[in-house]
């Protein structure tokens, strides 16, 4: 059985979305900035797909700039509107959380290099962060605060309409990383005191390659990447038409009827972490009380979660430990370790992240497969061997996991 | 990051996994924070390495080297395992990735240091013989 358990990761071009790819590629392979009809139809196509984004969010249809992906609308955003208030205000405060995805964080580090002062604020045990922690934090000098809307490792979605109030009494701007929440979570910009935004359309079945950013009337937009007038001269370089009209055609349809699907996801969730808890010496990872459908974060004391991935694999089984962005990377996650939890429980980390395609047979197949591979694991692992002889103090990891009946 | 068809043959039907009861040498490198702990066993005869396990608490990297590692020394005198190298191991696993090539070095250091153990246990000093047993640089 092959079962792709790694939608957080990217996900499959749905056939629906395919459909409206290619007449992109084959017959509007204009250039929309092009005069004649071939461009014009380009050009039509991508506003209409402008339009399907902006609905889908609350916003209006000239607050969406396309960009090539998620990552880029972080950089823009964050980048662009720190070094414009520094400018022209002085500010040069950057508040995040210590829980963002790298697309922020490396963000961040690049303009500490150029002088802002980021302030990382720590989520709780749980991976959740109060509106009441993000006000405490703000100053006069504070440009921006960017706080991811749900993580991509645990799932936690964060309040990020209380988060949007207390920045916008404080006339602070407010931009989120929605890249996770998308599709999982409604989101409506206005109603949410959303000022910017970031979102990627691969993770929502449309291809790699394309996102948006959402930056609110009235705050000044300044150009990240220079060159032709695209994007209303904002953002240059020929618009990936394909991927664009993919885009509106996915976020609308993953906005359509969000309640239903995450209720389904959510059981299908609720099982494999019900199941896979029994496990011994496991934890889930990330609170429950407010968490994305389709993730399930787990760690299995005494194993590697390469390993476990790659034994997984073996199985027929594609899933991640923590984020792919991080895979090849020797560090534990900083999710988990922002978590406070101890290296031997952040290395062995697995995260399923579901969806609506992933059938009951399919999770009944996870949840007999992962006791099994783990117990393979721990038989060759020396940790384990010292943590069950009890060696090296148990007792200390004993209130870290889930309660054994 | 790519592994090779070795590495990953290797990884899914590790050799010589497990303990030795009698083992002559017990030689373990690493820590739980780095995310790779080695531990081997090694059965000696005159000289001559007779038997090899392993216990491997890491990644892909981790666990097929010292698959390989146990491989290349069972069979062979001690003189001959003292020389073995992780370039050694790595070019008999068709290549690692660079950021898992501390892995080789982990499992060059585990036998040294049942070679070490096993020196020690004769009443011999092994550290003219065997030299400084380290862990891997990242691990500090």
């Amino acid at each position: 059985m092959k079962i792709y358990a790694d939608n957080a990761a990217t996900t499959n071009i749905t056939p629906e979305i395919l459909d409206v790819m290619i007449p992109c590629l084959t017959e509007n392979y204009g250039n929309p900035s092009s005069i004649y009809t071939l461009g014009m139809n380009a050009l039509r196509s991508i506003e209409k797909a402008r339009a399907q984004c902006a609905k889908a969010i609350g916003a209006k249809t000239n607050e969406i700039y396309f960009t090539g992906c998620g990552t880029e609308a972080d950089n823009w955003a964050v980048k662009e509107t720190a070094r414009r208030l520094r400018r022209t205000k002085g500010k040069t405060g950057v508040i995040t959380t210590n829980f963002e995805h790298h697309a922020i964080l490396h963000t961040c580090e690049a303009l500490a290099k150029e002088g802002f002062e980021i302030t990382y604020l720590p989520v709780d045990s749980e991976g959740y962060i109060s509106a009441e922690d993000v006000k405490n934090a703000l100053t006069d000098s504070t440009a921006i605060v960017t706080i991811m809307y749900a993580n991509n490792e645990i799932g936690t979605i964060l309040p990020i309409a209380e988060i949007g109030k207390v920045c916008r009494e404080k006339g602070v701007v407010f931009h989120t990383d929605a890249v996770q929440a998308v599709g999982n979570v409604p989101i409506n910009v206005v109603e949410q005191n959303i000022d910017m935004m970031s979102v990627s359309g691969h993770k929502i079945h449309a291809p790699k390659g394309v996102g948006f950013l959402y930056s609110k009337n009235g705050l000044t937009l300044d150009r990240f990447i220079h060159g032709g007038a695209q994007e209303r001269g904002r953002r240059a370089g020929t618009e990936n038409t394909a991927g664009i009209v993919a885009l509106g055609e996915a976020i609308t349809i993953a906005c359509e009827g969000i309640t239903e699907r995450a209720a389904k996801v959510a059981v299908l969730r609720d099982k494999l972490i019900r199941e896979l808890s029994k496990i011994p010496a496991s934890r889930l990872n990330g609170g429950t009380s407010s968490r994305l459908p389709g993730n399930i974060n787990m760690s299995f004391i005494g194993i590697e979660g390469e390993s476990l991935l790659l034994n997984l694999d073996l199985t027929g089984i594609s899933a991640s430990s923590g984020s792919a962005c991080t895979s090849g990377s020797l560090d534990p996650s900083h999710v988990l370790l922002a978590l406070g939890l101890p290296h031997e429980i952040a290395h062995g980390s697995l995260r399923l992240s579901i969806n609506e395609y992933n059938t009951e047979e399919e999770i009944d197949y996870i949840i007999e497969t992962v006791p099994r591979v783990v117990a393979k694991i721990r038989a060759m692992s020396p940790l384990w061997e010292e943590l069950t002889q009890g060696k090296s103090g148990w007792e200390r990891f004993a209130p870290l996991l889930s309660p054994k009946e | 990051m790519l592994y090779s068809d070795i590495v990953m043959e290797h990884f899914a039907n590790p050799r010589n996994v497990g303990e030795l009861e009698n083992a002559d040498g017990i030689g373990e490198v690493g820590n739980a924070k780095c995310g790779d702990i080695m531990k081997m066993y090694l059965k000696i005869d005159n000289n001559v390495i007779t038997d090899a396990k392993f216990k491997t608490f890491g990644c892909g990297a981790a666990i097929a080297t010292s698959s390989m590692a146990t491989d290349m020394v069972k069979g062979k005198p001690v003189s001959e395992a003292l020389k073995l190298t992780n370039k050694a191991v790595v070019e008999a696993l068709g290549g690692l990735p660079a950021q898992k090539l501390h892995c080789s070095v982990l499992a060059e250091q585990a036998i040294r240091s049942a070679l070490s153990d096993y020196y020690t246990r004769q009443g011999i000093d092994p550290l003219p013989i065997v030299g400084e047993v380290g862990e891997c640089a990242g691990c500090s």
